[in-house]
């Protein structure tokens, strides 16, 4: 049980140093696939929030049960569980919403990045600070999501959640499914430049 | 060598043989039917008709042969200046999949002429196919697998082996779970399972194919069986019975689904292997080394596999 790690840098760890999208690149489909609105990052971010921090903590109350040989089987049992829970909540409540992301809530089931976070965490740590990893993974998912989301609805239809900012269509591009491929690569090409151009003016200090 | 193109030839031969039945129909006044436009059914006749008997509504009856009780109702008559053929236009576009009966009053000595308008069965299940490969191929228009998609698309030889492995997985995941979903869940009423169903089984089918290929096989299970870990958590393989859950297909239907599903998957990876082992020795800028580069090229392909969209073969 030998996790130093404070509750603060358990979540922050989730969102910026191992951020799911940007930092691991696992779980790509979603973030290609429905991130033209940020309204659709927002609401498969809270599914995946929901299905990340309730598996970790299952998983970590029956840790001492379950037998490591069949420790896969059961990781992806309790997560198609919380996932059917997810996906029967959002159909019943809102029904537009849940049209528009089609078929991603369910395959959230086979997703690698909370599959991982059970298998590396929340099966050798207690309770509460699987939590907040869970809670620091689903964050850094929610947020990955809603920039890749913003980027794109800002460039593509000039708005903001819906509502007109810019007043004019800078890259209607940007708002065709088959761009999300460009916007994630593009993204993380910055993003590795950012890191380049740091890296380098640290080596002539 | 001689033996593939014999094979190929023969598959050719019966495929042909079995769609014959399509071109050689008709007999009587009725020479030629076929669905048209979205809504639209083109009838042919073997001698002139009375225009003015078809320009009529009330000479016709069409249905759909599952609902008889439900008429469709028609927009339009056109019919052709020799008076050889007419177009049918119907208000709401049809159901093309479905086999319509057509009975026209009052144009030849007959009180009725009927006759059914269907699409050549075979042809649709081609079509099903062809729409999970090309059209809505699973990682270039529907974004799923990407996660394996760009960690197994290095090399050629690799994309294929894991293009196999995931057909071989998928039909058999797709098969069982379309026998647990018609005959368990159904009628039990368990259809609210069907995530934790479908993902139980398709671990099962990776598992069972593993112990199964290392007994009988050992030479294909070391080129193969190192891609078997992967298949297991993977949104194609579990895309595969939540699609065919949801748009209740046959066994048929759901065969070529996941025929075409792991085919499109494994085109998919063979076309970006192909494009990576050149961009080994290309010279890209630092800051798009590895994943970025891969994402623009698959940007590429995506937008290359939307001009299949609208793509109609029968």
């Amino acid at each position: 049980m030998a996790n130093d790690k404070s509750n603060f840098q358990l979540v922050a760890n989730g969102i910026l140093a191992e951020n799911p999208i940007f930092k691991l690149a696992l779980s790509m489909c979603p973030a290609v696939g429905i991130s033209t609105t940020v309204m659709n990052g927002v609401m498969l971010g809270i599914a995946v929030l929901f299905v990340q921090v309730f598996s970790s903590v299952t998983i970590s109350l029956f840790k001492d049960f379950i037998h490591p040989r069949i420790r896969i089987p059961t990781y992806t049992l309790t997560i198609a569980t919380w996932v059917t829970v997810i996906d029967l909540t959002l159909a019943a409540t809102m029904p537009e919403a849940y049209a528009k992301m089609g078929i991603f809530v369910k395959i959230i089931v086979a997703f690698a990045i909370i599959t991982m976070r059970l298998e590396m965490f929340a099966c050798k740590e207690p309770v509460s600070s699987s939590f907040w990893d869970g809670l620091g993974m689903g964050l850094g998912f929610l947020v990955g999501m809603v920039v890749i989301g913003a980027v794109r609805e800002i460039l593509g239809s000039g708005a903001l959640l819906g509502y007109d900012i810019l007043g004019f269509k800078p890259l209607l591009f940007f708002i065709l499914p088959s761009a999300g491929f460009f916007v994630v690569g593009l993204m993380m090409a910055f993003f590795n430049y950012i890191e380049i151009v740091y890296k380098k003016s640290r080596e002539q200090r | 060598m001689k033996k593939t193109t014999l094979l190929i030839r023969l598959a050719f031969t019966a495929l042909l043989l079995c769609l014959l039945p399509v071109f050689a129909m008709a007999d009587g006044l009725i020479k030629e039917k076929s669905f048209g436009e979205e809504n639209e059914i083109i009838v042919k006749f073997a001698a002139p008709v009375d225009p003015q008997a078809l320009q009529n509504f009330d000479n016709y009856t069409v249905y759909e042969e599952d609902d008889p009780d439900i008429r469709i109702s028609l927009e339009r008559v056109v019919v052709a200046e020799d008076n050889m053929s007419a177009s049918l236009f119907f208000e709401n576009s049809l159901n093309t999949t479905k086999r319509h009966i057509v009975s026209i009053a009052g144009i030849s000595g007959k009180a009725e002429e009927t006759f059914a308008v269907a699409k050549s069965y075979l042809g649709y299940l081609f079509s099903v196919m062809i729409a999970s490969l090309l059209i809505n191929n699973f990682v270039f228009t529907k974004y799923l697998g990407l996660c394996v998609f760009f960690g197994t698309s290095k090399r050629k030889t690799t994309a294929k082996g894991m293009g196999v492995v995931f057909t071989l997985v998928m039909v058999a995941a797709g098969l069982m779970s379309w026998f647990f979903y018609q005959y368990i869940l159904k009628p039990y009423n368990l259809t609210f399972l069907q995530i934790v169903v479908f993902i139980g089984l398709t671990s099962l089918t990776v598992q069972a194919i593993d112990t199964i290929l290392r007994k009988v096989n050992p030479v294909l299970f070391n080129s193969f069986g190192v891609f078997l870990v992967l298949v297991i958590a993977n949104c194609v393989v579990i895309a595969v019975p939540l699609i065919m859950a949801s748009n209740e297909y046959n066994f048929f239907e759901t065969f070529m689904l996941s025929l075409g599903a792991g085919g499109g998957f494994l085109l998919a990876l063979y076309l970006m292997s192909s494009v990576s082992e050149r961009m080994r020795l290309a010279k890209i800028p630092p800051t798009f080394q590895g994943l970025p580069i891969a994402f623009i090229v698959a940007g590429q392909f995506a937008m290359a596999f939307l001009g299949f969209s609208g793509l109609k073969l029968f």
